[in-house]
């Protein structure tokens, strides 16, 4: 069974290998063929994931660590980083993650895509993400770990602005790259000091040494390993700012549903935006060593679960409340890692890349149900006027699918989907059995345990989800139609709704895979995992309970047309206008970083450079040619001239010699 | 009988003058290139003059190579002066002074 | 003295010249082919430099010396390290690229064009194997000549400003040079470098040697092109033809940086130290405003050229590191660039010629229109911008690591020069999307689609599309050959500088 360690590069291999027959050979094929060989390069990753996953488990628990060096990649004087991998319980469980809910998203990509001319194109992304993501979690070193963290961070970007006529899909693509290399700016200035500080990347050597070593010196100087520990972790938790959506660097994600749904659901809900939690629980035994760091950690994931819960209150584009909820979620593991519970961290993780794939698929099935109805009833559409609304807000546009507004009592039209999307939104609001309950109630348990104040923030988000979620499943699928294209929408096909169903078998099951008491995956990843508590579970269920009912009080059968104001709107306009707008973030980043950093290049770029850089250069030059134009005066042109010159001056030297002799 | 050395040197500079003075004041080429003969022919005859009064050769062969040198500048400088002429219908070397700076 | 294969490598082109010279004006095709198979030819004998290169060796390789004007003591004399032998490679490789790209671009004077590029081709080599410094300041002015022509015959509108402005530029940085040159030369009674080298205790630790230094740096400076001496680049680039374009920032920029890495370490160590602080600060304000003027420019070949003031600004502190990361990272980010601003002058080259117009504004969308070519773009794009896996990554990732356990250096430069990581994303990405993404905002475009890309297009582009792949995926092939050559550097730079290792 070992053997199978020695080939587990080949989960990496075999995306890559899809995804050059696509890009090379995909325009010969039809869509079918593409779609083949994409979907089995990802179910072979699976397999070999979870063969890996097998010997893994046949070996003594103290004995699951096994690195394999394929070449080395980087040799420059004392820079050795060689192209490594690292098995080890935490690689294999984001292994599985990332394999098994991609394929079922390849799988379900199949149908969503269909008709797509750039259908080939999509996959050969699809594969090269899988890839690149699978390099992130199976590298033994910090660089390995950052290819596979940028490549990830270049796919969210082509994917994002897959549809790149769309400059606004563009734009938001350009934003999420360069907000993530914002992040992956301190990400590298913590590998440098890394570097220096440990002579290797590689995470063993690292790990040991900190553990070991009391001090470091560090260009002359005798510093305390803590200290210089607490400025790598943060420098590093800048980088899982970014790629994981936390506060102050978020702003990207909500824009990033700009892509295809698939890709929301696997890129930016279930595997990628996590990177920055695995990568914390990688670190853990720095960030053990830096309570400032974890502390900040902890903080930030508090606060950003909170900040985007009360913020997908106000939405109304259904996959922008997921978006916000996936930041929320973010901000719930990463509060649990940075209070040292990595197991409730990296459980929630899990259960999390179930419902939230699930949702965002579900979603993706509603707004394909939905273009089916606007094309079916394109001849009602039109001409209707809309009456002026008192709402401060703009009124949806009718032919945006995406707009809930647009939605209601989809639940006749889509049953399979309307179930799916109900088990996940039970999930993520956090009801027993579900997925979602079991680990988020160990990170509340974690928190309550460990920092009340923390616990108490992520207790009122906690209910805030339930509420967005109550909020959302009335507003989709309860009620009656508010418009001609809800009422004429049509339930997907078996390749979508068969995922659909897989994704909800699991948000119901992978609870199990962490039940409190045995806590078998607590075990596996070996890290504490914190008792069940009675008190915090029944808090929290209860508290679901009534945000869901307050959701179904304040929305049952008020929105009856489009352009009827959210019921909140009455109730707390102030709260739910500032609600709707992000509390102003993203606009305010714009003013202050963009616009600033425009009026900086335009002033760089004309008066200094042209003004004061060229322009000394040409001054130079200006003046050389002002002399000359003096000096060229002596220039006649009249020989006679010229010879009375030589006469002169024959007859000074002449004079001069004599004078002098 | 000898002539006294100072009478050749004498009326060198004489010649050397006239031919000088000739250059500068003359706005004719075809006369200004006489005055350069004028000046050149001064000096070959202080040559020789020395030449005689040292009892040695090298002035007399240093003679003919200006004469040499003067003979191939006579030919291109009259050679220019026709294509001045004809391009410029005058050999007037003041109306020539596209060189100004 | 075995073979001369160096020798062969640096005047094979002439052979080229000759044959071209006995051509009629009229026969164009035969002009191009002979200048294109010779250049070809003397990239696949350079390769057998890299075959028979002894990479455990730290000294320089296919040595040939003859005397060349004894009474001075200047020699005809040249070798080959593993700093140069990279350097060579990437000129032999870009100088065909370049004539192939020309193709179809030059028209008019063919013959003279393309004996100009023959003739540049040449100097450009002689720079790199010289190590007489007599020998290595006639390559080096040489180089002026041939291409002060091309931007001035074949370049845009205001091509006689630019090739007036390029030539003066230079000219006064090297005029410094020479004085520095010729008094090493009279003090030492020799010329050559390694002679040079054993002899610089002689004014090691004076003010003679921040003098030297200094004089050759200004030269180095203006060349590479230094912040603020850069302002000549912009205009070069954007007058001169593409092949142009391509040799002077693949090539000619290089030879600013190899003379600080050849001359001024080594024989100037001391002044080095002092001034590292100063020339890397230079640096990395380079990086940071190239990057930031490049954003704010609307013809696409002006973003390229300030692009380049800003990688440029990497290997300037990758250099002034003082240590074998830096170094290293700072001789495989030399080819990079090479390879990745040529590729994308070579970009808009192709675009140029469709179009007629390097104005962004009216472009967009041409990502729909010619899909092969824009997917190439991004590639050279993301290697630009420095993305793992890509060569541009490698070289940032070692001359940022270096810069930061330099001792020379404080952490301050390696978090500000990072800075231009991020910046890089912006105006790079922004260029994409400006040209290649959205709507189309000029009905012109549409012809575009109907043109796609000709074989002597995508033949210059693949072979630097597979070097970026392999610089990044193993740079190590790069790394193994110059390991030895740069510690022997590091050497010189006094022993405490290894503490970086």
């Amino acid at each position: 069974m070992d053997a199978v360690l020695d080939y587990a590069f080949l989960a990496i291999l075999f995306p890559i290998i899809g995804l050059l027959l696509n890009a090379f050979l995909g325009d010969r094929w039809r869509e079918r063929g593409v779609a083949w060989v994409a979907c089995l390069a990802s179910g072979a990753a699976l397999v070999v994931s979870l063969l890996v996953f097998a010997a893994l488990l046949g070996r003594p628990p103290e004995a699951r660590l096994v690195e394999r060096t394929l070449y080395p990649w980087i040799s420059a004087g004392a820079l050795q980083v060689p192209f490594a991998l690292r098995l080890d319980p935490l690689s294999v469980t984001m292994m599985l993650v990332v394999t098994g809910v991609g394929t079922i998203i390849h799988i379900y990509a199949v149908g969503y895509m269909h008709g797509d001319p750039r259908f080939q194109r999509f996959f050969v992304y699809m594969n090269l993400f899988l890839a690149s993501m699978l390099v992130l979690v199976m590298g033994n070193n910090y660089l390995v770990l950052f290819i596979g963290w940028e490549l990830v961070g270049l796919c969210s970007y082509l994917l994002i602005g897959f549809w790149f006529e769309d400059l606004s899909k563009a734009a938001a693509a350009r934003k999420a790259f360069v907000v993530n290399r914002i992040g992956d700016f301190g990400f590298l200035l913590g590998l440098f000091l890394l570097f220096v500080t440990f002579g290797t990347l590689e995470f063993g050597p690292i790990f040991e040494m900190a553990e070991q070593s009391a001090t470091v010196v560090l260009a002359g100087l005798t510093l305390p390993m803590r200290d210089v520990v607490t400025i790598i972790t943060l420098l590093l938790f800048v980088g899982a700012v970014g790629k994981s959506a936390q506060i102050p660097l978020y702003v990207w994600l909500p824009d990033a549903m700009a892509g295809p749904t698939p890709v929301s659901a696997l890129i930016h809900a279930a595997t990628m935006v996590t990177a920055g939690v695995y990568m914390v629980t990688r670190s853990a035994v720095l960030y053990e060593m830096a309570p400032l760091s974890s502390g900040l950690v902890a903080w930030v994931g508090a606060l950003t679960a909170l900040l985007a819960a009360t913020i997908a209150v106000g939405q109304f584009d259904i996959k922008r409340v997921l978006a916000y909820s996936t930041i929320s979620q973010l901000g719930f593991m990463m509060a649990a890692v940075g209070l040292g519970g990595y197991t409730a961290g990296m459980f929630h993780l899990v259960t999390h890349a179930f419902f939230k794939a699930l949702l965002f698929l579900a979603a993706g099935s509603v707004i394909h149900g939905l273009q089916h109805g606007m094309h079916a009833s394109a001849a009602s559409q039109g001409a209707e006027a809309f009456p002026a609304s008192a709402s401060p807000l703009p009124p949806p546009d009718p032919h945006d699918p995406q707009d809930m507004r647009n939605m209601g009592g989809l639940r006749e039209r889509q049953p399979l989907t309307f179930w799916t999307y109900t088990i996940g939104a039970l999930a993520l609001a956090g009801l027993p059995p579900l997925a979602g309950f079991f680990s988020k109630d160990e990170i509340l348990a974690d928190a309550l345990e460990r920092n009340p104040a923390i616990w108490l923030v992520l207790t009122v988000a906690a209910f805030f989800t339930a509420f967005y979620m109550g909020r959302q499943l009335w507003l989709i699928f309860f009620g009656r139609p508010r418009t001609e294209a809800a009422a004429h929408a049509e339930e997907s096909g078996p390749v979508m709704t068969i995922p659909l169903i897989l994704l909800a078998l699991g948000s119901v099951v992978a609870g199990l895979i962490n039940f409190p008491g045995p806590h078998p995956f607590a075990d596996f990843i070996r890290h504490h995992a914190a008792p069940f508590n009675p008190t915090v579970a029944l808090t929290s269920t209860v508290l679901a309970l009534i945000a869901l009912g307050l959701a179904y009080r304040i929305y049952r059968d008020r929105l009856r047309a489009t352009t009827d104001p959210d019921p909140l709107l009455q109730t707390a306009r102030g709260l739910f206008v500032g609600a709707y707008n992000a509390w102003y973030v993203d606009r305010s980043y714009h003013r202050v970083f963009v616009q600033g950093f425009y009026a900086l290049a335009a002033f760089l770029a004309r008066p200094v450079e042209a003004g004061v850089i060229d322009g000394t250069v040409n001054g130079v030059a200006r003046l050389v040619r002002r002399t000359a134009g003096q000096l060229r005066r002596l220039q006649t042109g009249y020989v006679r001239q010229y010879a009375l010159a030589v006469m002169v001056g024959v007859v000074a030297i002449v004079a001069w010699f004599l004078l002098s002799a | 009988m000898m002539v006294p050395i100072p009478y050749y040197i004498i009326l060198s500079a004489i010649l050397f003058t006239l031919g000088a003075v000739g250059f500068l004041v003359r706005r004719n080429a075809i006369l200004i290139f006489m005055s350069v003969e004028l000046m050149l022919n001064a000096a070959n005859l202080a040559f020789i003059a020395f030449a005689r009064y040292f009892n040695r050769l090298e002035g007399q062969v240093l003679v003919f190579f200006v004469l040499t040198v003067a003979a191939a500048e006579v030919a291109i400088g009259l050679a220019l002066i026709v294509v001045i002429f004809r391009t410029k219908h005058s050999i007037d070397v003041d109306q020539v002074s596209t060189l100004s700076g | 003295m075995g073979f001369p294969l160096l020798s062969l490598v640096t005047f094979l082109p002439l052979v080229g010249v000759l044959i071209i010279l006995f051509l009629r004006r009229e026969q164009e095709a035969a002009i191009r082919w002979v200048a294109f198979l010779t250049s070809a030819l003397t990239f696949l004998v350079s390769l057998l430099l890299v075959v028979n290169f002894d990479r455990t060796e730290a000294g320089f390789q296919f040595v040939e010396r003859a005397a060349w004007i004894p009474a001075w003591g200047i020699d005809y004399f040249v070798g080959l390290d593993g700093i140069s032998l990279w350097l060579v490679l990437l000129t032999t490789l870009i100088s065909a690229i370049a004539i192939l790209s020309s193709f179809t671009a030059i028209t008019e004077r063919v013959k003279a064009y393309y004996l100009l590029m023959l003739l540049l081709q040449v100097a450009m080599v002689g720079v790199f194997v010289a190590l007489d410094l007599f020998l290595f300041y006639v390559f080096w002015e040489f180089t002026l000549v041939p291409m002060f022509l091309l931007i001035g015959i074949w370049g845009g509108p205001r091509r006689v400003y630019a090739a007036v402005k390029f030539f003066l530029y230079t000219l006064v940085g090297s005029i410094l040079m020479l004085l520095a040159i010729l008094y090493l030369g009279l003090q030492t009674g020799s010329f050559a470098l390694p002679d040079l080298m054993a002899q610089s205790g002689r004014w090691v630790g004076t003010a003679a040697e921040l003098w030297l230094f200094l004089a050759f740096a200004v030269a180095f400076a203006i060349k590479v092109p230094l912040w603020p001496f850069h302002s000549w680049l912009p205009d070069a680039h954007v007058e001169a033809p593409t092949a142009g374009s391509v040799i002077l920032a693949g090539i000619l920029l290089k030879m600013g940086t190899y003379g600080f890495l050849r001359f001024n370490l080594p024989l100037f160590p001391q002044a080095s130290r002092t001034m590292a602080p100063i020339v890397a600060g230079l640096a990395v304000v380079g990086i940071l405003y190239g990057a930031v003027v490049s954003f704010a420019q609307d013809d696409v070949k002006k973003l390229v050229a300030f692009s380049s003031v800003s990688h440029l600004g990497f290997v300037m502190l990758g250099l002034f590191a003082l240590n074998g990361i830096g170094i290293q990272g700072a001789v495989l980010q030399m080819v990079n660039h090479g390879l990745s601003t040529g590729a994308l002058f070579l970009i808009v080259g192709i675009l140029y010629e469709r179009r007629h117009t390097r104005d962004m504004d009216r472009f967009g969308g041409l990502w729909a229109l010619m899909p092969l070519y824009g997917t190439l773009t991004l590639i050279v794009v993301l290697s630009s911008l420095g993305l793992p896996g890509l060569n541009g990554f490698i070289g940032e990732f070692t001359i940022l690591q270096g810069a930061f356990a330099s001792e020379v250096l404080g952490w301050g430069y390696t978090a500000l020069a990072a800075f231009g990581v991020v910046l890089a994303a912006i105006y790079l990405l922004t260029m994409f999307q400006r040209v290649f993404l959205g709507q189309s905002r000029d009905p012109a475009n549409a012809e575009l689609a109907h043109q796609p890309l000709r074989w002597h297009e995508l033949a210059v582009l693949v072979p630097i599309l597979v070097l970026i792949f392999w610089i990044g995926l193993h740079p190590n092939t790069f790394f193994g050959p110059m390991q030895r050559s740069v510690e022997a550097v590091v050497g010189f730079l006094g022993g405490s500088a290894l503490a970086g290792w």
